[in-house]
C-alpha cells in the first residue's frame, strides 16, 4: 500500500522533473523562417533596379558587399564596440540605480504614492527627446550616451522592482518572522529572491531601450558608434551603408535577446 | 489517565473571552465568540471543528499573526502582542520558498541563527530523513507533490526545536499509510521532548490517536462545544488506538458534539 503511494508520488515528480520534450514543430518553424527570409531577400533583390531605383532601396547584394567591406576593414567592430560599451555602462548604472531606488521606495507606501505621478510623468517623456539636453550638458563624448541609455533602463527596472517588492507573498514573510528572522534577513531570504523575476524582467525589457538610447545619442552628435555609421551613410546618400548599419543593429538585438532568454531559463530553473 | 490537564497551575497558552470579527465589505463577520481555552505546558491538544469554523484563526492568534478583536490571548503568561517567535507554526498554506531546494528550505531556521552551512548539513539531512524525503534534498518545491511539500514544511518546523508547535491540518493531503507513519513520528518526538502541541485536524480518529484532550469547536462563530479528555493510556501505538476499549466512547461523544455544531449553523 505504502509502496504504491510512494511510487505514484515519485512517478509524478519524475514526470514534472523531466526536461520538456522539444516541441515537434520546432524544426518546421525554423525551416519556415529560413524560407521567409530567403523569399524576402530574393524579392528585394528582384525589385531593386527593376521596379525601384537602387538609390532608394539598395539591394541585398550591395548591402552584403558593404557589410563585408566594413567587417574586413574592422570598421564595423570598432563602431559596434563603442555602441555596446555605451549600452553596457548605461545598462549597469541605470539598472543598479533602478533596483536600489525601487527597493527603497517600496519600503514606504506613502513615499510610493507621493512620487508616483512625478515618476510616471518623467517616464512618459520619449527618452530620445532628452538627447539634445544631455548633449548640451555633457558634450558630444560618451557621457550623454551613457546617460541616455542609463535613463531608459532605469525606469523599467525601477518600476519592475517596485512591483516585485509589492507582490511578495506575505505568508512567506510571516513564516520567516515566526522563525525569528530580522528585517535584513527577510529581505535577503524572501523579498529579494521573490522580486527577482520582476527585476529580471525590468532588465530584459530595458536592454533594447538602453541600446536605442545609445544609438539615438550617437545619431544626434557623435563621430563613432553604429548610430554615427547610419547617420554618416545617410549623409553621403549611401543607402547600402544605411541598410548595412541597420542589419548590424538588428543582429545585435536578436543576439542580445537570445542570450537573455537563455540566461532567464537558467536563473529561473526552479520554476 | 496520564494526559496533562489544563486545569494544572499555569497554562502555557490561554484564550480568555476571545472574540474575533472580520469586516468584509463593511459587514461584520464574527468568527470566534466568547472563547475560553487553556493549554498546559507539554500538552498535546487537538482541535476539531467544521471547516470555516475558525480553527486557523485561533492558531494565528497564538502565532501573533492576527490579534483577537476583544479578549486576550497569552503565551507563557504574557499577552501575545507581536509575532510569537517562541512557537513554530506549520501553516495550512504552503510557505516553502519556491526558489530554494528542499534542503535549503528545511535549513532556513538554522541559517537564520547564523549556523554555518557545514554545521547545518547533517542536521538538515537528519530532519529530511525523519520525514521520509531522503533522495529529494535537491528538488525544488514545484517538483514535489502536495504531500511531499507538507512533509518538507514539517521538517522545517521540527528543525526549529521550538517550545511549542502549532500545526494546521498538517497530514491532510497524505495517504493513510504515510499519515500513520508521520503520526507515530510526531508522537515519539512529543514523548521525547514534551513540547506543547496545538494540532488542528478534521480527522476525529487522528485527534483521538494523538491528543491528551480534543477540543470540539462549533460552527462559526467558534465556541467550545466539548473538551474531551482522551483516556487511552500512553504510550500509544497509532495502528492500535482505534481498537482501544475507550476509543468508541470518545469517538461517539466527539461526533455528537460536531453534529451539534453543524445544527447550530442554521440561523444567520
Ligand atoms: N483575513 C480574513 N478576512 C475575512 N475573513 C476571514 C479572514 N480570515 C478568515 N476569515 C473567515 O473566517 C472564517 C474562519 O476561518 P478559518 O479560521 O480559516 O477556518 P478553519 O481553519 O476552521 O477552516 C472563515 O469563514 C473565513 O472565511
Ligand atoms: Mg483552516
Amino acid at each position: 500500500m505504502s509502496a504504491t503511494g510512494l511510487r505514484s508520488e515519485e512517478a509524478l515528480e519524475q514526470g514534472v522533473a523531466m526536461p520538456r520534450p522539444a516541441s515537434r514543430g520546432e524544426g518546421r518553424v525554423l525551416l519556415l523562417r529560413t524560407v521567409t527570409l530567403v523569399v524576402a531577400l530574393a524579392l528585394w533583390q528582384a525589385l531593386s533596379g527593376n521596379l525601384v531605383d537602387p538609390f532608394w532601396i539598395s539591394s541585398p547584394l550591395a548591402v552584403g558587399a558593404k557589410l563585408w567591406l566594413w567587417i574586413s576593414t574592422g570598421v564595423l567592430f570598432r563602431h559596434l564596440l563603442v555602441t555596446i560599451e555605451e549600452t553596457a555602462v548605461g545598462f549597469i548604472v541605470g539598472g543598479v540605480c533602478g533596483v536600489v531606488l525601487g527597493g527603497l521606495v517600496a519600503q514606504s507606501r506613502i513615499l510610493q504614492r507621493t512620487i508616483d505621478p512625478f515618476v510616471t510623468a518623467v517616464y512618459g517623456i520619449p527618452k530620445v527627446a532628452l538627447a539634445p539636453l544631455f548633449i548640451m550638458w555633457f558634450g558630444i563624448g560618451l557621457m550623454p550616451k551613457f546617460v541616455l541609455a542609463g535613463i531608459s533602463v532605469f525606469f523599467l527596472v525601477f518600476f519592475n522592482t517596485l512591483a516585485g517588492a509589492r507582490e511578495v507573498d506575505s505568508s512567506m514573510v510571516d513564516a520567516l518572522r515566526m522563525m525569528g528572522a530580522r528585517p535584513a534577513q527577510i529581505h535577503r531570504i524572501v523579498i529579494l529572491p521573490a522580486s527577482f523575476p520582476f527585476i529580471f524582467l525590468g532588465f530584459k525589457l530595458g536592454l533594447p531601450y538602453g541600446f536605442v538610447g545609445a544609438v539615438a545619442g550617437e545619431m544626434m552628435a557623435s563621430n563613432e558608434g553604429i548610430g554615427f555609421l547610419t547617420q554618416n551613410s545617410a549623409g553621403q546618400y549611401d543607402t547600402a551603408g544605411v541598410f548595412a548599419a541597420l542589419t548590424a543593429l538588428m543582429t545585435v538585438t536578436v543576439l542580445l535577446d537570445a542570450g537573455l532568454a537563455r540566461l532567464e531559463r537558467w536563473v529561473f530553473r526552479w520554476r | 489517565m496520564t494526559g496533562t490537564r489544563a486545569s494544572g497551575a499555569n497554562p502555557l497558552i490561554e484564550f480568555k473571552a476571545v472574540h474575533k470579527s472580520f469586516f468584509v465589505r463593511g459587514q461584520q463577520f464574527d468568527v470566534v465568540r466568547a472563547l475560553d481555552l487553556a493549554v498546559a505546558p507539554g500538552e498535546f491538544l487537538c482541535i476539531v471543528g467544521p471547516s470555516g469554523s475558525g480553527k486557523s484563526t485561533l492558531l494565528n492568534m497564538v502565532a501573533g499573526l492576527g490579534p483577537p478583536s476583544t479578549g486576550a490571548v497569552s503565551y507563557g503568561g504574557r499577552p501575545v502582542s507581536e509575532v510569537n517567535t517562541e512557537v513554530a507554526y506549520l501553516t495550512q498554506h504552503d510557505t516553502l520558498l519556491p526558489w530554494r531546494t528542499v534542503a535549503d528550505n528545511v535549513g532556513v531556521p538554522l541559517e537564520l541563527r547564523g549556523m554555518a552551512a557545514a554545521t547545518r548539513r547533517p542536521l538538515v539531512q537528519a530532519a529530511i530523513d525523519a520525514i521520509g524525503l531522503a533522495g529529494f534534498e535537491g528538488h525544488y518545491p514545484r517538483q514535489l507533490s502536495g504531500g511531499m511539500r507538507k512533509r518538507a514544511m514539517l521538517a522545517r518546523t521540527l528543525i526549529q526545536d521550538p517550545q511549542a508547535i502549532l500545526m494546521d491540518e498538517p497530514f491532510g493531503p497524505l495517504d493513510a499509510q504515510l499519515k500513520l507513519m508521520l503520526q507515530a513520528e510526531l508522537m515519539a518526538l512529543w514523548a521525547r521532548s514534551r513540547k506543547t502541541i496545538m494540532f488542528v485536524t478534521h480527522d476525529i480518529v487522528e485527534a483521538i490517536t494523538l491528543a491528551d484532550r480534543v477540543v470540539v469547536l462549533s460552527a462559526r462563530p467558534a465556541r467550545v462545544n466539548l473538551i474531551e479528555t482522551i483516556a487511552i493510556p500512553r504510550p500509544r501505538d497509532v495502528h492500535r488506538t482505534r481498537f482501544a476499549p475507550e476509543f468508541e466512547t470518545h469517538y461517539e461523544r466527539i461526533w455528537a458534539a460536531m453534529e451539534l455544531g453543524a445544527l447550530a449553523q442554521v440561523p444567520a
